[in-house]
């Protein structure tokens, strides 16, 4: 029952985009890794952006961060707006824009100090000072990602004593805590073990209801699982897009239906 | 495995322990050495006085001014170095990540100036202070041997900085740092127990070095209380005392050099132990 209300609320949220990605060419010297990419990212859902390895995924959510600054090599031309803001062209306030976006990686990157202070240090960035808030907001964050009941009586131990399960959601209750409005997963799970993937697939079940998530992967199950929204790449262009039941039932492409084969 | 590869194993194993074990034999070797040969010198008064009259034919005193001059020019010279060399390898690694080619023509000037041997930069140091009109001093000493110690502190700031791996400064920026914010927070704590270790190699090349204080430094029995006062270190005491005809005189440049090890081994254990503590929450 209360599932279904909640699918009638996402519902309604349906038509509305969050991010809209236009035109969007990254070259790294000779070589165009994504090829003039169109995309919507309807709000408050899991869009899958689905392919083999190198195909462009990782290279795409990059650009939508602007991470991509940290590569010399990558040249990105195009328009990413996200609530009209067209961030790549605009000289954007970078930390800002960041903010807006949680960012999960491969493998989890725990800043080198406490449990504790690894979800405080966006906090403290946005200048929050006050005790109480902080103390309050990284419990709320903690429960958020179901880790506070692992590591309420060691918060202040090392966050890499922690395993590399814990270390994963340890980061995504620091990226909550700077009240993101989209999360960035880059193959979020591919380093975990089943039980540690499946506690953040649960976990992003529940926080699609708050947040709109991007999630990178090349698990075609994990797709099928998660996904509100399936974009199929395929060596930096998008093959198909749309809803997974529609895509995953009815490939259009011999592609993706090649994929779908190789993945099962 | 067949009997070949097990041999290889063995004859691998012994060779890479041989080298390993005969590093550990030599320095235990000269230390003993110089222990052995300033033993009988070895005395409180060795440490803690300053050289009286004729203390260079054999009469009374210590080394306390060299001592003491040491410690105030390598203190001075490392400080000065990581005041330069820490936010220079932090631009380099934050600020230039993207410029491959710049990054790499300022590491082969730095490589470059850490290959000039000492006594260019005490030649250099020295024409510089007549140059400004200064007297050989503990300021010009500081100055030398910081110029000679920065390259090294840089090079291996730098080092250190870029093996930190590229998900933690994406994870510093993706949380809405700074450049700034994410070098000095983030990768400074992460290559905390590194930066350790090459300030503790600057001091200890800027405490042992003679060539770049011998013109710049001076030499005096009295122990500096100013910037413009000329001192003592510690290689120019065990310089001078060992070209001494006198065999007593020579012990003592032994005493000298023990004591200068020492220093730098309390230095060393110092070191490892804070860094040890603070690298605790690093990720590996």
């Amino acid at each position: 029952m209360i599932e279904t209300m909640e699918q009638a609320n996402t519902e309604v949220n349906s038509d509305t985009s969050i991010l809209k990605v236009h035109n969007l060419n990254v070259h790294a010297g000779e070589h165009h890794i994504i090829k003039n990419i169109n995309l919507e990212i309807p709000k408050n859902k899991i869009t899958v952006l689905l392919g083999p390895s190198g195909c462009g995924k990782t290279t795409l959510l990059k650009c939508m961060n602007k991470l991509t600054d940290l590569y010399k090599e990558l040249k990105v031309s195009g328009n990413i707006y996200i609530e009209d803001d067209d961030i790549l062209n605009t000289s954007t306030n970078l930390p800002v824009l960041r903010q807006k976006m949680g960012l999960l990686s491969q493998r989890p990157f725990p800043l080198p100090v406490s449990i504790f202070k690894n979800v405080a240090y966006g906090l403290k960035l946005k200048g929050i000072r006050d005790k109480k808030l902080i103390n309050y907001s990284v419990e709320k964050h903690l429960r958020e990602t179901g880790l506070w009941n692992e590591v309420k009586d060691r918060l202040h131990d090392p966050a890499t004593s922690l395993s590399i399960g814990q270390q994963q959601r340890l980061c995504l209750a620091r990226g909550l805590a700077v009240k993101p409005r989209i999360i960035l997963a880059d193959e979020p799970t591919s380093s975990l073990d089943p039980t540690s993937s499946k506690i953040i697939e649960n976990r992003f079940r529940d926080l699609k209801k708050q947040y709109t998530i991007i999630l990178v992967t090349h698990v075609l199950r994990q797709a099928v699982r998660l996904a509100d929204n399936v974009v199929f790449m395929y060596y930096g262009e998008i093959i198909e897009q749309g809803k997974p039941e529609d895509l995953f039932n009815n490939p259009e492409t011999e592609k993706l239906r090649k994929y779908m084969l190789d993945g099962n | 495995m067949n009997q070949r590869k097990i041999l290889e194993e063995k004859l691998f194993k012994f060779l890479s322990g041989f080298a390993a074990y005969s590093l550990i034999a030599i320095l235990a070797f000269i230390i003993v050495i110089i222990f052995l040969k300033g033993f009988n010198s070895l005395s409180w008064e060795m440490i803690f006085k300053t050289p009286k009259g004729g203390y260079y034919y054999g009469g009374e005193g210590g080394v306390l001014n060299a001592i003491i001059g040491s410690l105030y020019i390598a203190l001075g010279a490392t400080f000065i170095a990581i005041l330069i060399g820490m936010p220079a390898a932090l631009y380099i690694n934050v600020h230039l990540i993207r410029q491959k080619r710049t990054q790499n023509t300022i590491r082969y000037f730095l490589d470059a100036l850490w290959g000039i041997p000492s006594i260019v930069y005490g030649a250099f140091g020295f024409t510089l202070m007549l140059y400004l009109g200064m007297n050989a001093s503990l300021l010009a000493g500081i100055i030398t041997v910081a110029l000679l110690i920065t390259p090294i502190v840089v090079r291996t700031f730098d080092e250190v900085l870029n093996t930190i791996p590229i998900g933690l400064h994406e994870a510093g920026l993706a949380l809405g740092s700074t450049k700034a914010e994410t070098g000095f927070k983030i990768l400074f704590k992460q290559g905390f127990p590194g930066f350790i270790t090459s300030v503790l190699l600057a001091f200890g090349r800027g405490i042992g070095d003679a060539a770049s204080v011998l013109f710049t430094a001076g030499y005096t029995d009295l122990i500096p209380v100013n910037l413009d006062e000329p001192a003592a270190t510690l290689p120019l005491a065990i310089f001078f005392q060992l070209g001494s005809p006198i065999p007593e005189v020579r012990e003592r440049a032994f005493a000298a050099a023990a004591i200068l090890t020492i220093i730098i081994l309390i230095i060393s254990l110092g070191a490892r132990i804070i860094s040890k503590r603070y690298s605790k929450s690093n990720i590996k």
